[in-house]
């Protein structure tokens, strides 16, 4: 079972953050920070594995951007590196080439098409269209919003 | 602004994040987040009522603040709120927030369940999919309170939708691991596993894994889901590129469902059932067969993808561990990536090879990688590639390759990574011990460790090599001839000091024939690195010295001469001026003969697991260093822990039922204290209770023999002995017994299966006992379960005397009944006899082992025999003091079969409830290991 999911920057900026064990901030804020530090220090040549406390940490890098996961030892490595492409694939199709400032902006929606895809750190759905079928579903009950313009800002 | 916001653009919520991208420095982004925060609390206090959307803009607000690593304290009444809104993206924004910052603890809990349960039942399916999301990410106590019951109905409901039992399998995985009480099995479970059978690809794949994570917990129940999984598999690996449509990845078939299903049926031995047997085993072959197939894309994913099947494959494959073929074949396989170009195919099979090389079947075809994996070990660029690689080496280490892969290692660790030398220290040091044939070599090799990576060196490997060098008299010689050499070295490390400054002290009589090598030679070279070293060190220099006096009485005067420096006598430590002051006394007023006594060679250690095991296990985890150990399987007795020491034809040993285990087994310890030379034995009575207070007598008869059970009849024990010897269930030492004219004294020590006990006996009258003969006797069956060793006391005993009498113990079996002590003397002529129990109980050598109390329960779980489980509840008599219990086991409970005891402090809460131990698997070779 995946543990958790972390995507970051380059810079080691926290974009995306999803937890399926229950831990504390502050905890949670440890992790993410050694993580971050070790995988950032790594070379791309390196391999995507690594042993992490009593985890396995599968990492990926797209552009600026490094997905990062951590699966228990009896889980696969491989797969787990699929995972993450499939996820990036389903932002890719969703957004239309997605690069970080979309993940940004619309952080919800990246949390949203993750939860359709993985829920409790285990596969749901691998199908692509059966994921974003589920999410423009959601898109299309949206009401149209003529009054937004007249909301002031924030 | 970015171009895409697509949905519901939220304006507001982009211009913020626009603003805290553009803050420039961190306190111009506090300063931001605070004027939104001030905002927002206006908004959610003002009395204007908001609408749903400003509410959701706000919430998705303070969410994205809360992601930036800030602290949110209010907003949680206002995501609630959305919940009950039946705008689509207002109730999926309130959920968000919920699944992101509300821990179980919030006094909110009932107002969210109660949302949540609205829509669960609102057969509204995309709205039940959040809520079973929700539930699912919160996966808290309360919320397993309150809707596990529900999901299973949902998940087999035949009108759930297919996206809607999807979440509700996982929904409830997530509940069943956190809270498995609160799942109930029934009627549902039969149903769950023909989900294996569902249509829909999606529902298949989110049933699997809750099915596996049942079967785990309740193997038999759910043993009708093997069959439906190799068949489902079966259609799987068989089915053509294209037929699965989207679930088709990259040319590769379901990849995911396959990795899942082959992990499901990992839960299980091979299926007994030879259809499904053959079908299944065609299908591995149908997996190893396509991993020869060329790639249908170049595409990694591709690639990726069919070799995460292919390693899954191979793991059930060793996991089954009884299909020799195949498991060659993956062997094969493996052996392919190993020369990969993609780093981390490499690792992947670095790290499969290391299981294979514990199975029978592929250990030798894992054996024929050998130069490849050194080949990684030297040139691999990523330090846990190479990290893999030494596992593997070690793994696959048998007799006939030991040299060259400890070569191999040690050329390694010159260069190592830091993070990675001790554990590598640690296993060279382990198969050298292992696989020693010589023991030259296996010396050799312990002090070019120390000499390449002397720091990364613990305590636990150079006490081994002095343990193996006191216990083998074959290789002293040689041992001591080799670290006289390296104290040569300019610069040597201080370990090395500590070796060769025991082993000379020992041994260094062995090479004092050669000019070289001579007394006076062997002492200043030891000296000359005397001030360089530390405290411990130096001390233990300090026993060399008076060793030499000992062995050489030509060094006296110039040992004399540096214990008697200012620099010793009132060195600021008071271990070094205690040593210096106690040696100098002692070379000067003890007779050679009582010298010679005192400082006698060591007598052997009684033999254990290597200490340096047990630190590798303890680095790598349980599961690592004793899967690779236990799952080794060698013929012949050689097979064990430290197998590889040949039994040596140990000079002087008494040969004893137990002999065959362990060449090094403890012999009869020579005339000698067991303690180290201090002279701490000769100042202080170690029996202070003795009323006498006279010193116990020194140095026991050289003569030792084995006491066989006494032709005479060893009479009735007294009748107070049973109240007697339960005074020393719970210790070690005090008086044993007492009357007018005897006092018996006991003071022992256990440790594993050995145990060495000295009996004190005091002559209370001023009239001298005559014919003193104690002898000890197993009554019954404990001939077989318990052997002890007595040294003969004299025949006589002073008035006011007190003699001494060491007993060796060593439990082979578990044992009910204590051995009897006989003592028969003459007192005035009158012959006296006296029979008592001897403080020998079975919980003696038991050593507690500390657990989690999951781990506990786990171990618990798979004792099936009725005879293995034992359990009585009783109520402490006294408050419980965990220190005190746990320095002091003393366990009722034991049963027949039963060899291990485990303590447990974490098991109840309260401490006064704290009461459990256990038992468990017997050991298949004669020796208790309690």
């Amino acid at each position: 079972m995946m543990q958790f999911m972390l995507l970051f920057s380059r810079q080691g900026k926290l974009r995306l953050q999803k937890w399926y064990v229950p831990l504390s901030d502050k905890e949670k804020k440890k992790i993410t920070r050694e993580l971050v530090q070790t995988v950032l220090a790594r070379k791309p040549k390196m391999c995507s594995f690594l042993e992490w406390r009593d985890l396995k940490i599968v990492y990926k890098r797209y552009a600026s951007l490094y997905f990062c996961c951590a699966i228990e030892d009896q889980d696969n490595e491989l797969i787990t590196l699929e995972i993450i492409h499939r996820y990036v694939e389903l932002l890719d199709k969703y957004f239309g080439s997605v690069c970080e400032l979309d993940i940004i902006f619309n952080f919800e929606k990246a949390y949203f098409i993750l939860d359709e895809f993985l829920l409790g750190g285990e596969v749901q759905e691998t199908s692509k269209k059966n994921v974003l079928k589920a999410i423009e579903q959601a898109d299309l009950l949206q009401e149209p919003r003529h009054e937004y313009f007249n909301v002031p800002v924030y | 602004m970015p171009a895409v916001s697509k949905g519901d653009g939220m304006r507001g919520l982009a211009v913020f994040i626009s603003d805290i991208r553009n803050c420039k420095s961190k306190e111009a982004e506090i300063k931001r987040i605070n004027k939104e925060l001030a905002n927002i609390r206006s908004k959610f206090k003002g009395d204007k009522a908001l609408d749903g959307y400003s509410k959701k803009k706000y919430v998705c607000k303070l969410l994205f603040i809360f992601l930036l690593g800030h602290d949110i304290d209010f907003g949680h009444m206002e995501a609630v709120n959305l919940l009950s809104s039946n705008k689509y993206t207002e109730k999926q924004i309130g959920y968000l927030f919920i699944s992101v910052l509300v821990n179980s603890t919030s006094e909110l809990i009932r107002l969210i369940n109660n949302g949540v349960k609205n829509d669960l039942t609102s057969r509204n399916p995309t709205f039940m999919c959040l809520a079973l999301h929700c539930i699912a990410n919160v996966g808290s106590r309360e919320m397993g309170e309150a809707f596990a019951a529900d999901i299973p109905r949902i998940l087999v409901a035949g009108d759930s939708m297919d996206s809607v039992k999807q979440s509700a399998a996982l929904c409830l995985l997530r509940l069943y691991k956190a809270s498995p009480d609160l799942v109930p099995m029934g009627e549902w479970t039969a149903r769950v596993v023909h989900l294996l059978n569902d249509q829909h690809m999606g529902v298949v794949t989110a049933a699997v894994s809750l099915i596996t994570c049942l079967c785990k917990k309740n193997p038999e129940d759910f043993k009708t889901c093997v069959s439906l999984a190799v068949s489902r598999l079966s259609r799987i690996v068989s089915s053509a590129s294209t037929d699965l449509q989207d679930y088709t990845y990259y040319f590769v078939p379901a990849p995911w469902l396959s990795v899942k299903l082959l992990r499901l049926l990992q839960c299980y031995a091979p299926p007994e059932d030879a259809a499904v047997k053959g079908r299944l085993v065609e299908c591995l072959e149908t997996v190893l067969n396509k991993a020869q197939e060329p790639p249908k894309s170049k595409k990694v994913q591709h690639s990726n993808a069919k070799n995460a099947v292919l390693f899954e494959t191979i793991s059930l494959i060793i996991h089954y561990d009884s299909e020799p073929n195949l498991l060659v074949r993956a062997c094969n396989q493996l052996g392919q990536f190993l020369q990969h170009r993609e780093t981390n195919l490499r690792y992947l099979a670095l790290e499969s090879m290391c299981t294979l090389a514990s199975s029978e079947f592929s250990h030798e075809a894992v054996k024929t990688h050998i130069d490849t994996v050194i080949n990684a070990l030297k040139t691999e660029r990523d330090v846990s590639v190479r990290q893999r690689a030494a596992d593997l080496l070690y793994a696959m280490c048998d007799r006939s390759n030991a040299k060259q892969i400890v070569s191999e290692m040690l050329r390694y660790l010159e260069t190592a990574d830091y993070a990675i030398r001790e554990e590598i220290v640690l296993k060279v040091a382990i198969l050298a011990e292992k696989y020693a044939v010589d023991y030259s070599w296996y010396v050799d090799t312990i002090l070019n460790l120390i000499r390449i990576a002397g720091d990364y060196v613990s305590e636990e490997v150079w006490y081994r090599v002095l343990q193996i060098v006191t216990n083998r008299d074959d290789v002293q010689g040689y041992a001591a001839k080799t670290v006289f050499e390296a104290l040569q070295a300019p610069a040597c490390h201080e370990n090395m000091v500590k070796v060769g400054g025991y082993i000379l002290g020992e041994f260094g009589n062995l090479i004092a024939g050669d000019p070289r090598s001579s007394p006076p030679v062997q002492f200043s070279l030891l000296h000359s690195k005397f001030h360089l070293c530390s405290v411990a060190t130096r001390a233990l220099l300090l026993s060399t010295y008076i060793k030499f006096i000992n062995l050489f009485p030509e060094t006296k005067a110039t040992i004399q001469a540096v214990l008697r420096a200012g620099s010793q006598l009132r060195n600021a430590d008071v271990e070094l001026q205690q040593r210096a002051v106690e040696y100098l006394t002692l070379s000067s007023i003890a007779s050679t003969d009582v010298l010679a006594t005192v400082l006698e060679e060591m007598p052997p250690f009684p033999e254990r697991e290597s200490s340096i095991l047990a630190k590798l296990k303890r680095k790598k985890g349980p599961g690592a260093a004793s899967t690779l150990d236990d799952g080794r399987r060698e013929p012949g007795p050689g097979g064990d822990v430290n197998g590889g020491v040949e039994p040596a034809p140990s000079t002087g040993s008494t040969p004893s039922p137990s002999a065959d285990l362990l060449g090094l087994r403890a012999a009869p310890p020579p005339a000698a204290p067991p303690a180290p030379p201090s002279a701490g034995s000769l100042l202080v009575d170690v029996f202070s209770d003795s009323p006498t207070g006279g010193p116990p007598s020194l140095g026991p008869s050289p003569e030792e023999a084995f006491l066989s059970p006494a032709a005479e009849d060893p009479g009735i024990p007294i009748p107070e002995a049973d109240e007697l010897l339960h005074k020393f269930v719970c210790k070690n030492s005090g008086v044993l017994f007492e009357n007018a004219l005897l006092q018996i004294g006991v003071k022992s020590e256990f440790r594993q299966n050995l145990g060495r006990m000295y009996l004190f006996y005091g002559n209370k009258t001023s009239v001298q006992f005559q014919n003193f003969c104690p002898t000890v006797t197993h009554p019954g069956d404990l001939q077989s379960q318990l052997v002890v060793q007595t040294k003969r006391v004299p025949g006589q005993v002073d008035g006011g005397a007190q003699v001494q009498q060491v007993l060796n113990i060593e439990c082979l079996r578990d044992f009910l009944t204590p051995p009897l002590l006989t003592v028969r003397f003459r007192y005035g002529g009158a012959p006296q006899a006296l029979t008592l129990k001897l403080p020998v109980t079975i919980n003696k050598f038991f050593q507690p082992t500390e657990m989690a109390a999951q781990a506990f329960f786990q171990r618990w779980k798979q004792l099936s025999l009725p005879q293995q489980e034992a359990q009585k509840i009783f109520q402490a008599n006294h408050p419980m003091d965990s220190e005190v219990t746990k320095a002091k086991p003393c366990w009722t409970t034991w049963t027949q079969t039963q060899r291990t005891m485990w303590v447990l402090g974490s098991c109840r809460p309260k401490p006064c409830r704290w009461a459990a131990c256990c038992g468990s698997s017997p050991t298949p070779r004669p020796r208790c290991t309690a």
